[in-house]
């Protein structure tokens, strides 16, 4: 590890809260996404067998 | 006067049928997923925790691990779009209207989060959350053809003419690439040139290099992931009632 301690490696010399909330954003984002685009399919996988049972 | 034989190669066809796509895609999803999270998560930690300061940013230049991989991506997935819109405009593929439409949100996203966290790099660096400098502003531009792709997309109810208009606006849009890839040669910009690419020599250290190259190929296997779990909900809308589809061990198998 580059940092000589946890507290170091949080704080990163004064840069933390730039590195941490860019981190933050851009795997918050990316879950959003990925969350988003499963439930969608899961709701059109849904909806499809809905439509098999009422035409069998 | 007789027709040219010449013909694209198979498999360019098969992608272009629903069911096609929706069985490649599914089985490729898994391996997707798995590239992705593990290109990222270690691209992600060797960057944060591994990869040396940089001697004249510090620790800020650790933000490049996930605001280049946007950066790139938010270009790529325009291009990507426009490529999928012309193949569709060109071939009348509705698979293909269907992987730009699926482009559009990923695509925003990235741009998104390359413009916040180049804003929250440049406080520390430049002084200024915000310059009106030419590769920053040519980014914004990008976000706003996404927004504008995106409500046009929406705006028309008719899949097929909603896949060419924004086809058409897409293939416009693509001019602003190459002024958002040579602003910082065109105009002297406070955004530094490129320092990565995927095909030259790196200009950075190993230590540096080597986990951006993990989270770029870590974005491209997400942005990957994502284009085929959208497109597959669109071929599932769609294609209610196709034979194919109500036979489909998706549809027939499982609860």
């Amino acid at each position: 590890m580059y940092f000589e301690s946890l507290n170091a490696f949080w704080n990163m010399a004064g840069h933390g809260p730039y590195v941490w909330s860019c981190y933050g954003l851009f795997f918050a984002l990316m879950g959003i996404n990925l969350w988003q685009a499963q439930s969608q399919k899961m709701k059109a996988l849904k909806q499809v067998k809905a439509f098999a049972r009422r035409n069998p | 006067m007789t027709q040219s034989t010449w013909r694209m190669p198979l498999w360019f066809y098969q992608m272009g049928s629903p069911k096609w796509f929706y069985d490649i895609g599914g089985k490729l999803q898994p391996w997707l997923a798995v590239a992705a999270f593990g290109l990222l998560a270690s691209g992600a930690i060797w960057g944060l925790a591994f990869a040396p300061a940089d001697y004249q940013q510090g620790n800020s230049f650790r933000i490049m691990y996930v605001h280049v991989p946007a950066a790139i991506l938010s270009q790529s997935i325009f291009l990507g779009m426009a490529i999928a819109g012309a193949i569709g405009l060109i071939w009348k593929m509705k698979v293909a209207f269907m992987v730009a439409r699926s482009c559009i949100a990923i695509g925003a996203t990235f741009t998104l989060i390359a413009l916040v966290t180049g804003a929250i790099w440049g406080k520390p660096t430049w002084g200024a959350y915000w310059v009106w400098d030419a590769r920053l502003t040519s980014t914004l531009v990008l976000f706003f053809l996404y927004t504008g792709v995106m409500a046009l997309n929406q705006a028309i109810t008719d899949l097929q003419t909603a896949g060419k208009a924004t086809a058409i606006l897409s293939i416009v849009g693509t001019i602003n690439i190459p002024v958002i890839k040579y602003s910082v040669e065109w105009w002297n910009t406070l955004h530094q040139s490129s320092s990565f690419t995927l095909t030259a020599k790196p200009s950075m250290p190993a230590e540096m290099y080597l986990p951006l190259l993990l989270t770029v190929l870590g974005s491209y296997f997400l942005f990957g992931l994502l284009v085929i779990v959208r497109t597959r909900s669109q071929i599932l809308q769609t294609q209610v009632g196709a034979s194919w589809l109500m036979q489909h061990q998706d549809i027939t198998g499982g609860p």
